[in-house]
């Protein structure tokens, strides 16, 4: 398999190596290329695809502004009429300051860093129990399969959005509290809601997904032979299946990280998300909405940020797809 | 298929009344006292606000409270009263139903009308400059969030032309009404248009390469009538169950775009009905959105046995 040369990637210099060539002697033995897995076959792939390549560039770039951004950036996130409102880009504020005259570029690096790590978070989240459940089921079959699938579908036809509205709405202001209590942090409680509700409210389509792939991977003979030499079930799932059908998950994790990064600044766009003092992308939107004759840039900015991030993902997910999928590799 | 079609009803009655339990349960489960302002008013004694409770029921275990309310709203059709608005939450909600409808609606055969065409054609020349800058914009019309391009839409034509109203309210002018719904409409149905063309142009690259296909070209047949009869139809099956299966999602759609545009909507009432604890008009909306759902995906089933005979169920 590693040894498998592909007509695309035959622009280095050295010869094709194939399997069923005549065994090298031992002085040509040095001269054969590395052995390339799986992932290094998908990255040479991956960086093909000049979008992807690109939304990584973007994203890599957004990743490192919003988190290393601040250190060197020193400016006060949340100090109203610390500058004169509404103003638009100029030297001293890069990209203007908001209606409530604070420093626009401080304000879109914090609420980068809370908008990606729920994107993240609540893509993990759902992406480990649309796999939990689509593996159990996969695996198992019978009535577990019919239970795990039926419960799926009644899932899928939850209201996702008023839901979500709804529960965090509702239970926004007691977790607060809690947090506040518990550990001092009380954003860190509507962090910790939202993140779960988004993830529980999207697992559906990787459940299937996993589920097929693993009843197609089960009735495969290595997982028969397997079986033969004694491997337990777990080692079976996570051992033998589970890394065979990593490529569509990691696929649906991807685009997954940009669904949850528009749902979080949907909510936020609603009023319905983080409080007004932790300015996500969303947020920030919200509160420019209503000013738009006076200054447009205060929406324009983090509405381009949600854009970029959510459009550099969808390609990323576009090029992982192409580069893992083996159908693809021509 | 009648068969199929009791034993879906049956698990579809099922679904719907574990989604009614789900969002029963979260409405009661969440913290606050639904008496509100009775609850902390130090001027009702405490036998008064205990009566209130027994009254409302509010001391009987969930199961009782859910079975009343169940009964009241699936044999007797009764939704109560909206708690804000004090009318019926019925007549809340029909009164607000035809602006959605008009929005979302219009919005849908938009996006229906664009992405069919484009889509097909951007399959039959594949990697041409057409299809080029046709999967481009879908892929971007997808990413990017209707509360964006409603915004930038509006700096554009009502901040900078001041060509068209940003406020949606109640004319009697079908000039007016239709000027002030441009935007929304166009903003919905470009989202709706940029997922469908995806989906219409890698179900057209499917069919296009079929042997049947390769077979009606080689037996002289006009190329349009190759598209259109041959590959089209066929390619078609799969979209048109997408469109079912996506016409509830536009409800959901018109919460973002009523509350940009302040359309006086369902999604609207939705938002106002949750920010005001408005139980019987939220639980009516979420659970109207789930029936629609339940329904239309057994319609997508439906048609796609109707339009594909090769499908077959028993």
């Amino acid at each position: 398999m590693a040894r498998q040369e592909q007509a695309t990637t035959t622009s280095t210099t050295r010869q094709p190596v194939l399997a069923d060539e005549a065994q090298p002697t031992t002085a040509e033995l040095g001269r054969v290329r590395e052995q390339r897995s799986l992932w290094n076959n998908a990255w040479r792939q991956f960086r093909k695809h000049r979008l992807a390549m690109a939304g990584l560039i973007v994203l890599s770039f957004f990743l490192l502004a919003v988190f290393l951004g601040p250190l060197v950036y020193d400016e006060k996130v949340n100090d109203p009429f610390a500058y004169p409102t509404s103003q638009a880009p100029s030297r001293d504020h890069l990209m203007g300051t908001d209606s409530l005259g604070q420093d626009m570029l401080a304000r879109i690096f914090y609420g980068g860093r809370i908008s990606l790590s729920v994107g993240l978070v609540a893509a993990l989240v759902s992406v480990m129990v649309g796999t939990a459940i689509g593996a159990v089921a996969g695996f198992f079959g019978g009535f577990t399969d019919s239970f795990l699938m039926r419960f799926t579908d009644m899932f899928i036809s939850l209201p996702t959005l008023p839901l979500l509205l709804l529960i965090t709405f509702l239970f926004k202001d007691s977790m607060v509290e809690f947090f506040d209590e518990r550990f001092n942090t009380g954003n860190f409680g509507v962090f910790f809601l939202i993140v779960l509700v988004i993830g529980l409210l999207a697992w559906m389509p990787t459940a299937r997904l996993v589920r097929a792939s693993f009843l197609s991977v089960k009735e495969k003979e290595f997982i028969e032979a397997a079986t033969s030499i004694g491997a337990t079930r777990g080692s079976l799932i996570f051992k033998h299946i589970l890394p065979n059908v990593l490529s569509p998950i990691i696929v649906a994790a991807t685009l997954q990280v940009g669904a949850a990064i528009i749902t979080e600044s949907s909510l936020s766009f609603l009023g319905l998300g983080f409080p007004s003092d932790v300015p996500t992308w969303g947020q920030m939107l919200f509160a420019a909405k209503d000013y738009l004759s006076i200054n447009m840039w205060e929406a324009i900015f983090p509405g381009m940020m949600i854009f970029l991030t959510v459009l550099a993902i969808n390609y990323m997910g576009d090029g992982l797809r192409d580069a893992l999928d083996p159908r693809k590799t021509s | 298929m009648g068969r199929y079609l009791i034993r879906r009803g049956l698990i579809s009655i099922v679904t719907l009344i574990a989604i009614s339990v789900i969002i029963y349960g979260i409405i009661y489960l969440a913290p606050g006292d639904p008496l509100g302002q009775l609850a902390t008013n130090p001027n009702v004694p405490p036998e008064v606000r205990e009566r209130i409770r027994d009254q409302w029921g509010l001391n009987d275990p969930f199961y009782i409270q859910y079975w009343k309310w169940a009964q009241a709203y699936f044999l007797n059709f009764d939704w109560g009263n909206s708690l804000t608005a004090r009318v019926p939450v019925k007549d809340y909600v029909l009164d607000r139903l035809p602006v959605t409808l008009w929005i979302s609606g219009s919005a849908f055969v938009l996006g229906i009308l664009v992405a069919v065409p484009v889509g097909v054609l951007s399959a039959i020349k594949q990697y041409s400059w057409f299809d080029n800058v046709a999967t481009t914009f879908a892929f971007i019309g997808f990413s990017i969030p209707t509360f964006f391009s409603g915004l930038v839409l509006i700096i554009i034509f009502s901040v900078k032309l001041d060509w068209l109203p940003f406020v949606y309210s109640s004319q009697d002018n079908f000039w007016d009404t239709l000027k002030q719904s441009i935007m929304p409409i166009t903003v919905l149905g470009l989202f709706t248009s940029a997922q469908l063309t995806r989906f219409v142009r890698a179900s057209m690259l499917e069919t296009i390469n079929q042997d049947y296909v390769r077979t009606a070209r080689a037996k002289g047949l006009r190329e349009r009538s190759v598209i259109v009869l041959h590959a089209m139809r066929n390619a078609m099956i799969p979209v048109v169950t997408i469109i079912a299966l996506q016409l509830p999602a536009v409800v959901g759609g018109a919460v973002i775009t009523e509350q940009i545009f302040r359309i006086p909507g369902i999604g609207r009432a939705l938002i106002d009905g949750i920010l005001a604890k408005d139980v019987p008009v939220v639980m009516a909306i979420t659970f109207g959105v789930s029936i629609l759902v339940v329904v239309f995906n057994i319609i997508a089933d439906i048609l796609y046995a109707v339009l594909d005979p090769r499908i077959k169920y028993d």
